[in-house]
């Protein structure tokens, strides 16, 4: 205390100096609440973790033993038959891909409005609040949607209904993710752009969109692995197909609509197939992400 | 200095103006500028003389960013800032509201306090601008590059990694890679706001030598809170104080010999 700098001279001394033992019971209490609250947390984290492991193992255990050649080269067939899962893997595909195909742009086109010119105009607020509530609209709604909407004018169900409903699912998800990755980005670098003398759509073209890429690829990925996954808006749209069609004008069979109806069956090969298709979209979703990323990480 | 010399210094006065200098390549008349109904700027009157450095100088606050901002329009992009008054550019006002900003902006560049490189290869950043306005061939915007990057003294340190992220280079060479960037578009003014800021001792060294060197093709004004910067790097110094300014003059009598109190004041670090 004595070499207190020239600065503090004027002020009153302290009653009385520092108590050794008070400063090492408090250090020592510090380091217990330290432990207690950490154990906590690994605590939570286990049990996230046990779900997430208990659900993959139940799904891999499952699955593989249902897995051979025929599930990938047959389509489904009656009970007993030995049948497949092609014609709901290639029908899932085509409406999650033709979904994210239609609701993306229309996404990234909303959170680039939101983000970049609706800045505290009441229609921006206003489109934002009825984007974030489909975000979380029961997406069996999403499903009845489209078949008021669609399936009853057209008369019919259809694979192209059912790529619509998953497009209504795609656009919230990237609208929200596309604006909070435009706003990550410092007014700096549009203030650059246009002091070069860009018009607005270029800065956000050419500059905003690059700097933002990573995020508004991993909302994409996100909106994908979520309606790769969706079954109730299916339900409602392309019904599912138990024969092999690529018409989109027709009902078309999807993975999760196939493993809704099989997995509450009676007979046990339908259940085993339900099982595997659970796992090759899990896997399916799983192996798009690590794609996805390690590309992006490539290019950077 | 008598009460009576220095009301007749009030800034705008003619006497500033008369001093022997060349033609102004911008002339600011009596601009305002309001960020909503708070006014920034108060009846600025000011040139900047062709193929000159002028540096801006004033506490935080005094309005000198702003006059830049104005310059080059930046303000737009907001709304609720407002100017009033006249810049006056080969006799047109460019604060009219039938400018073509776009093209203003090609011809007064501008360089922030933060390096701002774009998330692209460090050609790309150079391109970026160029192709705004121009169709080059690519041997002509190769040309151009290099052009670009010799005179902001960074092609010797980039011309290996052109291909690169602009990320990936210091800050220092991210700056100068900010005014190629600016240059390449050929601009007639220079605008730069606190460039070294942000630098180490030596890149601000070498953005200064570079901006002693770009003075012979580009008018130039430079806002700096750094007084010897300004005195280093400046043929005229304005002094900006709560919108106003104080007073302008030759970079070498601003320093010895300021006419007005408060400009004394400010370079001897008595407040600001």
């Amino acid at each position: 205390m004595s070499d207190m700098p020239m600065a503090t001279a004027g002020t009153p001394r302290p009653a009385h100096d520092r108590d050794a033992n008070v400063a090492v019971r408090l250090g020592r209490r510090r380091r217990r609440i330290d432990r207690v609250l950490a154990g906590f947390c690994w605590l939570a984290m286990l049990i996230a973790l046990a779900a997430l492991a208990s659900i993959l193992v139940t799904l891999v255990w499952n699955g593989l033993g249902g897995m051979r050649l025929s599930v990938l080269t047959e389509v489904t067939k009656p009970p007993g038959s030995h049948g497949g899962l092609l014609n709901a893997i290639v029908g899932s595909l085509m409406q999650s891909a033709i979904g994210t195909l239609i609701g993306t742009p229309i996404g990234l086109l909303v959170g680039t409005y939101l983000s970049e010119y609706a800045a505290g105009s009441a229609l921006g607020n206003a489109v934002r609040f009825v984007s974030d509530v489909l975000l979380s609209a029961p997406s069996i709604l999403i499903g009845l949607f489209i078949y008021v909407l669609v399936v009853e004018p057209s008369g019919g169900f259809s694979g192209i209904a059912g790529c619509l409903a998953l497009a209504v699912l795609v656009i919230p998800i990237v609208v929200r993710t596309t604006e909070d990755m435009l706003r990550l980005i410092p007014t700096s670098l549009r203030e650059a752009a246009m002091a070069l003398g860009a018009p607005k759509w270029k800065t956000i073209v050419f500059v905003c969109y690059r700097a933002a890429r990573d995020g508004i690829v991993t909302g994409i990925l996100l909106a994908i692995a979520r309606v790769a996954g969706e079954t109730a808006p299916l339900l409602f749209t392309s019904l599912g197909n138990l024969n092999w069609s690529l018409d989109l004008t027709k009902p078309m069979s999807s993975l999760p609509v196939t493993i809704y109806q099989y997995a509450g069956s009676a007979f046990e090969d339908w259940v085993q197939l339900a099982w595997v298709g659970a796992l090759l979209i899990t896997a399916g979703v799983l192996a798009l992400n690590i794609l996805a990323r390690s590309a992006l990480r490539r290019r950077t | 200095m008598s009460v009576t010399a220095r009301q007749a210094d009030q800034p705008g006065s003619a006497s500033a103006a008369a001093m022997p200098q060349p033609a102004a390549r911008i002339a600011i008349r009596n601009l305002d500028f309001f960020y909503g109904s708070n006014q920034a700027l108060k009846h600025i009157t000011l040139d900047l003389p062709e193929r000159q450095v002028t540096g801006m100088i004033g506490p935080s606050g005094c309005g000198k960013s702003t006059l830049l901002r104005v310059l080059n329009r930046m303000y737009d992009l907001y709304p609720g800032q407002r100017a009033a008054g006249e810049v006056l550019m080969d006799g047109e006002n460019i604060l009219d509201a039938d400018v073509d900003i776009n093209r203003l902006r090609s011809r007064i560049g501008m360089v922030f306090q933060k390096p701002t490189p774009f998330p692209m290869s460090v050609y790309d950043n150079i391109a970026f601008g160029v192709k705004l306005h121009e169709r080059l061939s690519k041997s002509d915007m190769d040309e151009r590059v290099e052009w670009s990057l010799a005179r902001a003294a960074l092609w010797g340190e980039v011309k290996d990694r052109l291909s690169g992220p602009a990320m990936g280079l210091s800050g220092g060479q991210q700056q100068r890679l900010c005014i190629a960037r600016t240059i390449a578009v050929r601009p007639e003014v220079i605008l730069l706001d606190e460039p070294t800021s942000a630098l180490d001792p030596i890149s601000t060294l070498k953005v200064e030598e570079l901006i002693d060197e770009l003075k012979r093709d580009f008018t130039i004004a430079v806002v700096t809170h750094n007084m010897q910067q300004a005195a280093r790097c400046a043929d005229r110094v304005a002094f900006f104080y709560l919108g106003e300014m104080v007073e302008v003059g030759d970079a070498v009598q601003m320093f010895t010999a300021p006419k007005q109190r408060r400009t004394q004041e400010y370079i001897t670090g008595r407040f600001g």
